[in-house]
Protein backbone atom coordinates (compact mmCIF):
# COMPACT_ATOMS: atom_id res chain seq x y z
CA UNK A 1 0.00 0.00 0.00
CA UNK A 2 1.45 3.45 -0.77
CA UNK A 3 1.51 6.48 1.86
CA UNK A 4 -1.75 8.17 0.31
CA UNK A 5 -3.68 4.87 0.29
CA UNK A 6 -2.88 4.11 4.08
CA UNK A 7 -3.83 7.49 4.89
CA UNK A 8 -7.32 7.11 3.18
CA UNK A 9 -7.99 4.08 4.92
CA UNK A 10 -7.16 5.44 8.02
CA UNK A 11 -9.41 8.52 7.52
CA UNK A 12 -11.92 6.06 6.39
CA UNK A 13 -11.92 3.79 9.21
CA UNK A 14 -12.22 6.51 11.79
CA UNK A 15 -14.90 8.41 9.78
CA UNK A 16 -16.85 5.73 9.46
CA UNK A 17 -16.88 3.85 12.83
CA UNK A 18 -17.64 5.29 16.22
CA UNK A 19 -14.79 3.79 18.40
CA UNK A 20 -12.18 2.69 16.60
CA UNK A 21 -8.64 0.92 18.33
CA UNK A 22 -5.38 1.13 16.12
CA UNK A 23 -3.39 -1.57 18.53
CA UNK A 24 -0.74 -4.45 18.41
CA UNK A 25 -2.14 -7.30 17.18
CA UNK A 26 -6.26 -7.55 17.85
CA UNK A 27 -8.66 -7.44 20.31
CA UNK A 28 -9.39 -10.90 20.54
CA UNK A 29 -5.28 -11.49 20.67
CA UNK A 30 -3.59 -8.32 21.84
CA UNK A 31 -0.03 -8.35 21.17
CA UNK A 32 1.12 -6.17 23.93
CA UNK A 33 -0.06 -5.39 27.69
CA UNK A 34 -0.85 -1.79 26.93
CA UNK A 35 -3.12 -2.57 23.88
CA UNK A 36 -4.84 -5.52 25.82
CA UNK A 37 -6.01 -3.13 28.50
CA UNK A 38 -7.28 -0.69 26.13
CA UNK A 39 -9.16 -3.62 24.42
CA UNK A 40 -10.48 -4.16 27.95
CA UNK A 41 -12.05 -0.98 29.07
CA UNK A 42 -14.03 -0.76 25.64
CA UNK A 43 -15.01 -4.15 26.27
CA UNK A 44 -15.94 -3.84 30.08
CA UNK A 45 -17.98 -0.83 28.74
CA UNK A 46 -19.65 -2.37 26.22
CA UNK A 47 -18.57 -0.54 23.69
CA UNK A 48 -18.49 -1.73 19.89
CA UNK A 49 -15.29 -1.07 18.39
CA UNK A 50 -12.93 -1.71 15.28
CA UNK A 51 -10.06 -2.97 16.46
CA UNK A 52 -7.26 -2.60 13.57
CA UNK A 53 -3.52 -4.08 14.29
CA UNK A 54 -0.60 -1.99 13.25
CA UNK A 55 1.95 -3.79 14.86
CA UNK A 56 2.69 -5.97 10.91
CA UNK A 57 3.36 -3.18 8.79
CA UNK A 58 5.48 -0.51 9.49
CA UNK A 59 4.55 1.70 6.89
CA UNK A 60 0.88 1.63 8.30
CA UNK A 61 2.08 2.47 11.54
CA UNK A 62 4.50 5.22 10.56
CA UNK A 63 1.71 6.86 8.83
CA UNK A 64 -0.81 6.44 11.73
CA UNK A 65 1.37 8.10 13.98
CA UNK A 66 2.04 10.94 11.04
CA UNK A 67 -1.69 11.19 10.85
CA UNK A 68 -2.99 11.23 14.75
CA UNK A 69 0.30 12.55 16.08
CA UNK A 70 0.74 10.29 18.42
CA UNK A 71 3.96 8.25 18.90
CA UNK A 72 2.65 4.53 20.26
CA UNK A 73 -0.03 2.36 20.03
CA UNK A 74 -2.68 1.91 21.18
CA UNK A 75 -4.62 4.97 19.78
CA UNK A 76 -8.09 5.35 20.48
CA UNK A 77 -10.35 7.51 18.08
CA UNK A 78 -13.86 8.23 18.98
CA UNK A 79 -15.74 9.82 16.05
CA UNK A 80 -12.68 10.36 14.30
CA UNK A 81 -10.83 12.23 17.21
CA UNK A 82 -7.85 10.53 18.94
CA UNK A 83 -8.77 10.65 22.81
CA UNK A 84 -5.37 9.38 23.67
CA UNK A 85 -3.12 5.72 24.64
CA UNK A 86 -3.60 3.24 27.12
CA UNK A 87 -2.50 5.38 30.42
CA UNK A 88 -5.69 8.17 29.22
CA UNK A 89 -7.83 5.87 29.01
CA UNK A 90 -7.05 3.96 31.77
CA UNK A 91 -7.11 7.36 33.64
CA UNK A 92 -10.28 8.55 31.74
CA UNK A 93 -11.95 5.31 33.11
CA UNK A 94 -10.86 5.40 36.74
CA UNK A 95 -12.63 8.56 36.58
CA UNK A 96 -15.91 8.23 34.55
CA UNK A 97 -14.62 10.71 32.12
CA UNK A 98 -14.32 8.28 29.12
CA UNK A 99 -17.88 6.86 30.23
CA UNK A 100 -19.01 10.56 29.86
CA UNK A 101 -17.30 10.99 26.54
CA UNK A 102 -18.50 8.40 24.82
CA UNK A 103 -21.92 9.14 26.16
CA UNK A 104 -21.89 12.89 24.88
CA UNK A 105 -20.70 11.46 21.33
CA UNK A 106 -23.81 9.20 21.38
CA UNK A 107 -21.58 6.05 21.46
CA UNK A 108 -22.99 4.76 24.40
CA UNK A 109 -26.69 5.33 25.93
CA UNK A 110 -26.55 7.90 28.62
CA UNK B 1 16.78 1.20 23.93
CA UNK B 2 17.51 1.15 27.58
CA UNK B 3 18.04 4.11 29.47
CA UNK B 4 18.99 4.67 32.93
CA UNK B 5 16.76 5.80 35.22
CA UNK B 6 18.87 9.21 36.52
CA UNK B 7 19.29 10.13 32.56
CA UNK B 8 15.37 9.86 32.69
CA UNK B 9 15.23 12.22 34.97
CA UNK B 10 17.33 14.68 33.92
CA UNK B 11 15.88 14.39 31.02
CA UNK B 12 12.60 15.22 32.11
CA UNK B 13 13.68 17.71 34.53
CA UNK B 14 15.58 19.65 31.53
CA UNK B 15 12.09 19.72 30.44
CA UNK B 16 9.64 21.04 33.08
CA UNK B 17 11.77 22.59 35.57
CA UNK B 18 9.36 22.99 38.06
CA UNK B 19 8.34 19.41 38.27
CA UNK B 20 7.98 17.20 40.77
CA UNK B 21 8.91 13.67 39.50
CA UNK B 22 9.02 10.23 39.93
CA UNK B 23 10.34 7.30 37.94
CA UNK B 24 9.82 3.98 38.23
CA UNK B 25 11.47 0.73 36.19
CA UNK B 26 8.51 -1.24 36.44
CA UNK B 27 10.26 -4.30 35.11
CA UNK B 28 13.77 -3.97 36.19
CA UNK B 29 15.36 -3.92 32.66
CA UNK B 30 15.59 -0.04 32.18
CA UNK B 31 13.60 -0.13 29.36
CA UNK B 32 9.88 0.00 31.12
CA UNK B 33 9.32 3.38 33.02
CA UNK B 34 6.38 4.72 34.76
CA UNK B 35 6.85 8.44 34.83
CA UNK B 36 4.78 10.30 37.44
CA UNK B 37 4.81 14.07 36.92
CA UNK B 38 3.71 17.14 38.83
CA UNK B 39 3.58 20.53 37.24
CA UNK B 40 1.79 23.71 37.02
CA UNK B 41 2.63 24.36 33.28
CA UNK B 42 -0.30 21.32 33.06
CA UNK B 43 -2.85 23.32 34.97
CA UNK B 44 -6.14 23.64 32.54
CA UNK B 45 -4.67 21.67 29.38
CA UNK B 46 -6.51 18.74 28.55
CA UNK B 47 -5.11 15.58 29.42
CA UNK B 48 -3.79 14.88 25.69
CA UNK B 49 -1.78 18.01 25.18
CA UNK B 50 -0.25 17.13 28.37
CA UNK B 51 0.76 13.90 27.67
CA UNK B 52 1.77 15.06 24.16
CA UNK B 53 4.32 17.86 26.28
CA UNK B 54 6.04 14.75 27.91
CA UNK B 55 6.06 12.74 24.77
CA UNK B 56 7.76 15.51 22.60
CA UNK B 57 10.46 15.94 25.61
CA UNK B 58 11.40 12.00 25.31
CA UNK B 59 11.16 12.38 21.39
CA UNK B 60 14.55 10.71 20.23
CA UNK B 61 15.41 8.79 23.11
CA UNK B 62 13.68 5.90 21.93
CA UNK B 63 12.64 4.30 25.38
CA UNK B 64 10.68 0.81 24.62
CA UNK B 65 7.76 1.17 27.28
CA UNK B 66 6.62 4.88 29.16
CA UNK B 67 3.43 4.97 30.75
CA UNK B 68 2.63 8.59 31.50
CA UNK B 69 0.85 10.12 34.63
CA UNK B 70 0.64 14.07 34.55
CA UNK B 71 -1.01 16.32 37.43
CA UNK B 72 -0.84 19.30 38.92
CA UNK B 73 0.47 20.36 42.11
CA UNK B 74 -1.89 21.35 44.65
Amino acid sequence: MSNETILNQIKKDVTGNDVVLYMKGTAAQPRCGFSAVAAQILGALGVAFKDVDALSDPEFRDTLKEYSNWPTLPQLFVKGELVGGCDIMKEMYQTGELQELLKEKGVIAA
Amino acid sequence: MPIEPSELEEIIMAAFPDSRVEICDTTGDRDHYEVRIASAVFRGKPLIDQHRMVQKALDGYNIHAVSIKTSVPE
